[in-house]
């Protein structure tokens, strides 16, 4: 019997609307230096259908550029450790598919807005420093005779569900690399960036939370110097809509202490500060 | 921390590793906009032809009784329109109407959030699209003036809401003619801009958050889903397509306008039937 004939990839009838993966001979130009200097060097990479960008990248060390420096962890989109600018767009390498890029070379350059250690891993510890200056949850006291009878300060989860998106942030940074008030104006000393706005949300909003940064939020977030423009959601790889749920929000309770006369009128009514 | 962008000069003026059509969309909207502008301000300029209910449109507008939403409220005397026609003392030819209207909508819509994002990236290039360099390196963003007065945002925010009561109205009266009750294409038109205007309203902002957004717990007090939690969730589900909406009204609104103006003037005909 005639052995049956071999059939490729390409003679397969097409079974749905995916894409063909994309393989074969890749050209890479990657970042090369460090915080004093660096230039774009070219590699060719023989590439697999479903390969990562990340993938690529180990290529390049196992067979061209051992001392190539990339950070990277769970490979998952989880850690938040390989985020570079790929084509110029803020990404996690692990999660950008080469078949998902315009045809000709990919540029991986690291992110833009923090100081190159080495090739495409970047010093975000300026992150962290952030981080340290935010008020943390400050939990409320037991306050009505029905709290104090039970012992207990209940709530719904649909009261947790707003600030429990916030928590999805994997600290890639990626937020914080897109925002042109620090990418562009480098306003590091005056506006601690998207990531940490939502940061400020997520407590702030906290039903159990007894704390009120909103001086804070004005005052050391800076969070007049966000327009607003959203390039932080665009890139946002856990997908919260920082600007909508969260920017914007703090910026409404920003409003309502210290531009709004008739609601700050209001708290006073109310005894609220 | 000292700049560390100063490290990978990506060159011109929009520097950028981005090799998409990125400024394909701030051109879109940067033309969408002046269109609008210079359309809306001459529309509003011009004091004639915004109303079909008028003697001097009688012959052309055929019983219809379509009024521009540039120009509703009507408040001069005249306009025959609507419970607040006359309540400013000054006859319709003396200073166009709209002139009483318009700061209320063009207010509303110059501060909303995502109007700011689209004219500080079409207008000012503040950027000019993500991971995009900016022209100019002067930036204070929201924090001193001009910029800081869009935080008076939620005080357009009752007059909007207003007018979505007023276009509604006008709505409901575009379905009266002079020989009864019928329904024109000017009906559906104008019904379709309230419809929209209020789409666009109750998804602001500024309402999201005074609706309810303010308040850290929505159950603590009850237990229960609050009045605050429902009206928090509706204005949450328009929200969510903000932009859309945005858009969609401001488009309707001009062309609503213009066909009120073209039947008025006799351009084209309406057509309707009176029941």
């Amino acid at each position: 019997m005639a052995a049956p004939a071999e059939t490729t990839q390409a003679d397969q009838p097409s079974s749905g609307p995916e894409e063909p993966p994309r393989g074969g001979q890749a050209t890479f130009e990657v970042w090369r230096g460090d915080e004093d200097d660096g230039e774009f060097e070219t590699f060719e990479v023989e590439t697999q259908p479903g390969m990562v960008v990340l993938d690529a990248m180990h290529e390049i060390q196992a067979d061209q550029a051992p001392d190539l420096a990339v950070r990277w962890n769970c490979k998952a989109g989880k850690c938040g450790s390989c985020s570079a600018e790929v084509n110029g767009h803020p990404k996690l390498m692990c999660m950008t598919r080469l078949e998902d890029l315009e045809e000709g070379p990919i540029h991986v350059a690291p992110m833009k807005t923090f100081p190159v250690e080495k090739d495409l891993v970047c010093d975000v510890s300026w992150n962290y420093e952030q981080n340290e200056e935010i008020e943390p949850f400050d939990g409320r006291e037991l306050e009505t005779p029905a709290e104090k009878e039970k012992g207990e300060f209940r709530m719904q989860q649909e009261d947790l569900d707003r600030v429990q998106e916030f928590r999805k942030c994997i600290e890639c940074y990626l937020c914080q690399d897109v925002c042109h008030v620090l990418r562009n104006h480098d306003k590091y000393d005056a506006f601690q960036g998207p990531r940490f706005m939502i940061r400020y949300a997520g407590v702030e909003m906290h039903p159990a939370d007894d704390g009120d940064r909103v001086e804070e939020i004005w005052d050391e977030g800076g969070i007049g110097y966000c327009n607003i423009t959203k390039c932080c959601t665009d890139v946002c790889p856990a997908d919260i809509e920082i600007t909508d749920n969260g920017i914007i929000p703090m910026k409404e309770r920003v409003a309502s202490e210290k531009f709004d006369p008739l609601a700050m009128l209001w708290q006073k009514v109310r005894g609220e500060d | 921390m000292a700049a560390p962008t100063e490290q990978r000069d990506e060159g011109g003026i929009f520097g950028t590793q981005r090799e998409d059509l990125w400024w394909v969309p701030p051109t879109i909207i940067a033309i969408g906009f002046t269109a609008f502008i210079v359309y809306s301000t001459w529309a509003a300029w011009v004091g004639e032809h915004f109303f079909t209910g008028l003697p001097e449109a009688a012959a052309a507008a055929q019983g219809t009784n379509y009024l521009s939403p540039f120009y509703s409220p009507c408040l001069l005397q005249g306009c025959e329109h609507g419970f607040l026609a006359g309540v400013i003392p000054l006859e319709i030819g003396t200073i166009s109407p709209a002139f009483f209207i318009l700061w209320a909508p063009l207010g509303f819509r110059a501060t909303c959030y995502y109007y700011r994002k689209a004219y500080y990236r079409s207008y000012f290039a503040d950027p000019p699209a993500c991971a995009v360099d900016e022209p100019r390196d002067d930036y204070q963003g929201e924090t001193s003036f001009p910029f800081i007065l869009q935080n008076i945002h939620r005080y357009f925010l009752p007059f909007s809401l207003a007018l979505v009561g007023f276009l509604t109205y006008d709505a409901i009266l575009a379905f009266k003619f002079s020989g009864g009750w019928g329904i024109g294409v000017g009906s559906i038109v104008l019904s379709l801009n309230a419809i929209l205007l209020a789409t666009y309203t109750f998804g602001c902002h500024s309402l999201r958050h005074l609706v309810g957004g303010g308040k850290d717990c929505f159950t603590c007090d009850e237990g229960d889903e609050t009045v605050a939690k429902k009206s928090w969730d509706f204005v949450t589900f328009w929200n969510e397509n903000h932009m859309l909406w945005a858009w969609l009204s401001l488009f309707w609104v001009a062309f609503a306008d213009l066909y009120v103006r073209l039947v008025s003037m006799g351009v084209i005909q309406d057509l309707h039937i009176v029941f």
